[in-house]
């Protein structure tokens, strides 16, 4: 469906965008996600014809932006960071006027009322756009992207600014709107992405340094040898007993008690699985362990992970002459610091960038 | 297109600036007329569209100030740019939204010949001699013609000088700079005593072209005149889009 071949975007000096390319098929839900500055408005900016590319490739549809511009804009429907609202408009002459300027030739005021019940918007339709929340307003502007009905949704950091409960909707919201459109969303707050996308597109500094499927991430995420555990007893003999255990990699009292319980966080040797052991080896010796809480990698660990790889690397020019190396060597690192290195699973770890 | 063009004029109705513009033109023109010609007990309307020329300048800006800069200091025009539109549908939408305002107000402030010709009426009913008495229609559609033309080039220069900045305000200045200088480009000539300076001055003075139309004769080269202008702006005006998007 959307196709991004070799991007780079320049703002004279300043590289924005440096040799982005990913594939996104229809119906999948992508985040792309990266920190602030990372070029994730300026890739979707590229992407809906907003601005133009230094050099590289971007089709919709097996339609290239630069060929037929206003072709590819009629099949997407963008929401930028900032909604573009007329504040002196109400929601409902705002909508006429997104529908007129986008030629649209649906029913109009069927198509409308069903777009303002999907995003909610029936109770304010008749006030002006100046008197709405921040909230409300978002919603407006999801409301102009959804017009003219189109295949692929974008979304430049929906949520920013929301109150929880609104994030929560707006986040159902797109979840709907997957099932039948193609979505691209930017965000910086990764429960984000892991709650609502299919895959995730990790960018930092103009690279794409990650793309993998959510359930891959949340399976690596998952796959740890962190724990809190709590066991009765005196701290001390407790604490020299894990620590002279040969499967247990690190060891740390916490300051958090339950009665003459304490709390341990425990990291197992690699590749290990000490729960069992560990559980019988305490009772032997009259400890009862009352708790066992996995400590799962997050997000926020692979990210940094991720990120802090590729900010190390240091000239530019360099890099692009080694990007092969590096790339693979990112994508080692990953998969030694995240996974418990299983076949199975670094097969699904994709190369980021390379594409031969 | 017509959706911008649609909007656009509906937003100066919105916002007290359209009937900010309506109310200073009318009374403007109001007065010159009144000075022109009832106070001086003439029927010439020439120097009625003269000055109102140089009112142009001033109010022309409040038309076109916004028209762009407002869009992009609050980003509504990533809307119209994302939209399935083409840059030049955007600004010819707005080209002629404000165009039909300021033609509609010109037209509407033709009421000013009501009172010249309701004086000339009586005049005619009393006067013994058959000649005309009154304001001559040539003359006034002459005039029209020639205002209508001006203001449609003016205009374009104000909708490119918006599409450079974000500010309203900054635009408003450079605009009404600008025009005034054009305005002055041919009185300027003819204070220097260069016949060649003078030639060229006058050559490319928004004024000089008017005097045709004051006399009630359409002049095609002026028409052009106008028309290259208006054309030239907006050309410069899709252009800055298209630099601002490759930049």
């Amino acid at each position: 469906m959307i196709k991004i071949e070799h991007l780079v975007k320049n703002y004279g000096a300043t590289c924005a965008v440096d040799d982005i390319s990913f594939e996104i098929a229809q119906g999948e839900i992508v985040g792309l996600l990266g920190p602030n500055g990372a070029g994730k408005s300026t890739t979707m900016n590229i992407l809906t014809g907003y601005l133009s590319s230094t050099s590289g490739r971007v089709s919709v549809d097996g339609i290239n932006v630069l060929d037929d511009p206003l072709e590819v804009k009629r099949r997407i429907g963008y929401l930028p960071e900032q909604p573009p609202l007329y504040l002196d408009m109400t929601v409902e002459e705002y909508l006429i006027f997104v529908y007129n300027l986008k030629g649209c030739t649906l029913n109009r005021s069927k198509h409308l009322e069903e777009i303002a019940d999907v995003v909610k918007l029936t109770d304010v339709y008749h006030r002006l756009i100046r008197n709405l929340s921040k909230g409300y307003r978002q919603r407006v502007g999801i409301a102009g992207a959804l017009i003219g009905n189109p295949p692929v949704i974008i979304f430049d950091e929906p949520t920013v600014g929301l109150d929880p409960k609104q994030i929560i909707e707006i986040r159902n919201l797109i979840r709907t709107l997957g099932k039948d459109h193609t979505v691209i969303l930017s965000t910086h707050i990764l429960q984000e992405v892991q709650a609502v996308c299919d895959r995730i597109i990790i960018i930092n500094k103009g690279r794409v340094v990650a793309d993998e499927l959510t359930e891959n991430i949340n399976r690596v995420a998952s796959g740890n040898n962190r724990y809190h555990i709590k066991i009765c007893g005196p701290q001390r003999e407790v604490l020299s007993l894990l620590k002279n255990r040969s499967d247990v990699a690190y060891v740390e009292a916490l300051s958090a008690r339950d009665g003459d319980a304490y709390v341990y966080r425990v990291e197992s040797a690699r590749g290990l699985d000490i729960r069992k052991s560990l559980f019988f080896a305490l009772a032997e010796r009259g400890y009862a362990m009352i708790g066992l809480e996995a400590l799962g990698l997050s997000l926020e660990d692979i990210f940094i992970t991720v990120v802090d790889k590729t900010d190390g690397t240091p000239e530019k020019k360099q890099e692009k002459g080694n990007r092969k190396g590096r790339s693979s060597s990112v994508e080692k690192d990953l998969a030694q610091s995240i996974l418990d290195a299983t076949a199975e699973k670094q097969e699904n770890i994709a190369p980021y960038v390379e594409e031969d | 297109m017509f959706a911008i063009f649609k909007k656009e004029l509906r937003a100066y109705f919105t916002s007290p600036i359209g009937y900010v513009y309506i109310g200073i033109f009318l009374a403007v023109s109001a007065l010159i007329c009144c000075f022109t010609t009832l106070q001086q007990a003439s029927y010439d309307t020439t120097a009625y569209f003269q000055y109102l020329l140089f009112a142009f300048v001033i109010l022309v800006p409040l038309l076109t100030m916004r028209l762009l800069s407002e869009e992009r200091k609050t980003k509504t025009e990533q809307l119209l740019l994302t939209a399935p539109i083409s840059i030049t549908g955007m600004i010819l939408g707005k080209y002629f939204a404000a165009l039909v305002l300021f033609s509609g107000t010109v037209l509407v402030s033709c009421i000013n010949f009501f009172p010249l010709i309701s004086y000339a009426l009586v005049e005619q009913s009393t006067s013994t001699t058959d000649a005309h008495i009154g304001p001559v229609g040539g003359q006034i559609i002459g005039c029209l013609i020639g205002v209508l033309l001006i203001g449609a080039a003016f205009i374009a220069v104000g909708l490119f000088i918006s599409a450079l900045t974000e500010s309203q305000l900054s635009a408003a200045v450079i605009s009404i700079s600008v025009l005034i200088a054009m305005m002055l480009v041919g009185a300027i000539g003819n204070l220097t005593t260069s016949v060649f300076l003078k030639t060229v001055l006058g050559w490319i003075s928004v004024l000089s072209r008017f005097d045709m139309f004051s006399m009630g004769l359409f002049d095609f080269s002026a028409l052009l005149y106008y028309a290259s202008i208006a054309g030239v702006c907006i050309f410069l005006t899709v252009r800055v889009y298209e630099k601002r998007r490759w930049g």
